[in-house]
């Protein structure tokens, strides 16, 4: 077996991220463009991305800002949004269990979507106890992801309202279908697929609602739905099993 | 002033609950339904963020066939439904993406 240093292990966590980054990109430049055009000062949107680092969420906050929502309102929804980041550090614990507080605060205040992705992937691929090289892989991959949204965010500041309409370009396909190729080889029992459909039809039916609420609640249906279809199905096949004896 | 308070505000609520699983980690023991729940964590959010991002541009619904969304996420889930390497499944979505943007626009 080839030795893997740290760097190693850290570039291959820059490496699995970049299509996620790429995808982002827009994202942070109209972030930037969209603070400026809502008259915000200049410190004040990139301080956003530095100190927050949550991408949706600063959308709705500079917009909730811009309409003279209250600063409680406007918290309240952030935290909302965020909550699912709560689901994600959960579900990463195995990671950071030998690791010192020291490397899971940092760890923790760069956890996204696009982090918990990969670093998900990558634990699941690597299978249970094969967990020592993943906080460098997940550092190597946040890094790259808040360095790059950082800079995209000044970039979009700098270029204001010179920016081209960026978003319409597509580019976060790419965020589309890494999650694809992620999610469909985690589909292995049957609850996994009924999951999965229900986030689908669920997402689909709340887009519309406040503050992207119907992300979180889709999300909770689709993992209460796949827990008891689960436990149902198990059971079933459980009391078939014995009469057939 | 109250700039730097709203930023503080919403840092926090942002950190405090991705922070609290990590820094609990060592004293939580988690039950056995909820290592059960959190196995369908990413197949939930991530299944909800592929569809609204395939079906929502812009903020406006698109259900119609010139979506290239659309496509290329049925290439891509399909190529990965055939083989489990996220690296191919990405070119292959990708590449497909280029190719009927083109197509349909031309």
């Amino acid at each position: 077996m080839p030795a893997t240093s740290p760097q190693s292990i850290f570039i291959s966590g820059v490496k699995d991220i970049f299509p996620l980054v790429v995808a982002a990109m827009p994202f942070g430049l109209v972030f930037g463009a969209m603070g400026q055009a809502q008259g915000l000062a200049d410190w004040v949107i990139l301080s956003i991305s530095i100190f927050v680092f949550a991408g949706a969420s600063q959308f709705i906050a500079i917009t909730m800002l811009a309409t003279g929502a209250a600063l409680p309102v406007i918290v309240l929804t952030v935290f909302i949004v965020n909550l699912r980041h709560m689901l994600y550090s959960v579900s990463l614990i195995p990671i950071v269990q030998g690791l010192t507080q020291k490397w899971r605060w940092p760890m923790a205040f760069a956890l996204t979507d696009e982090t918990f992705a990969v670093v998900y992937n990558k634990m699941s691929l690597s299978g249970a106890g094969a967990h020592q090289n993943l906080p460098i892989y997940y550092l190597g991959s946040a890094v790259f992801m808040y360095l790059n949204w950082i800079l995209c965010t000044w970039i979009g500041i700098l270029l204001g309202s010179q920016l081209p309409s960026l978003t319409s370009f597509g580019l976060d396909i790419a965020m589309v279908v890494t999650f694809i190729g992620i999610v469909v080889p985690n589909l292995k029992l049957p609850s996994h697929w009924i999951c999965a459909i229900t986030a689908a039809v669920s997402g689909l039916l709340t887009y519309q609602w406040p503050h992207q609420t119907g992300l979180l609640v889709s999300s909770l249906l689709a993992i209460v739905v796949g827990v008891m279809a689960e436990n149902r199905l198990m059971k079933k096949s459980t009391l078939e099993g014995d009469s057939h004896e | 002033m109250n700039e730097m308070l709203l930023i503080a505000a919403m840092a926090a609520v942002t950190f405090i609950p991705r922070l609290l699983p990590f820094a609990l980690a060592s004293r939580l023991r988690l039950p056995k339904p909820m290592q059960q729940a959190l196995s369908y964590v990413p197949i939930a959010i991530l299944s909800v963020i592929i569809v609204q991002s395939i079906f929502y541009r812009n903020g406006a619904l698109a259900l119609h066939m010139t979506n290239p969304f659309l496509w290329s996420s049925l290439v891509a889930f399909i190529t990965a439904l055939i083989q489990k390497r996220l690296f191919v499944t990405i070119s292959v979505g990708l590449l497909s993406y280029c190719m009927i943007k083109f197509w349909l626009l031309s």
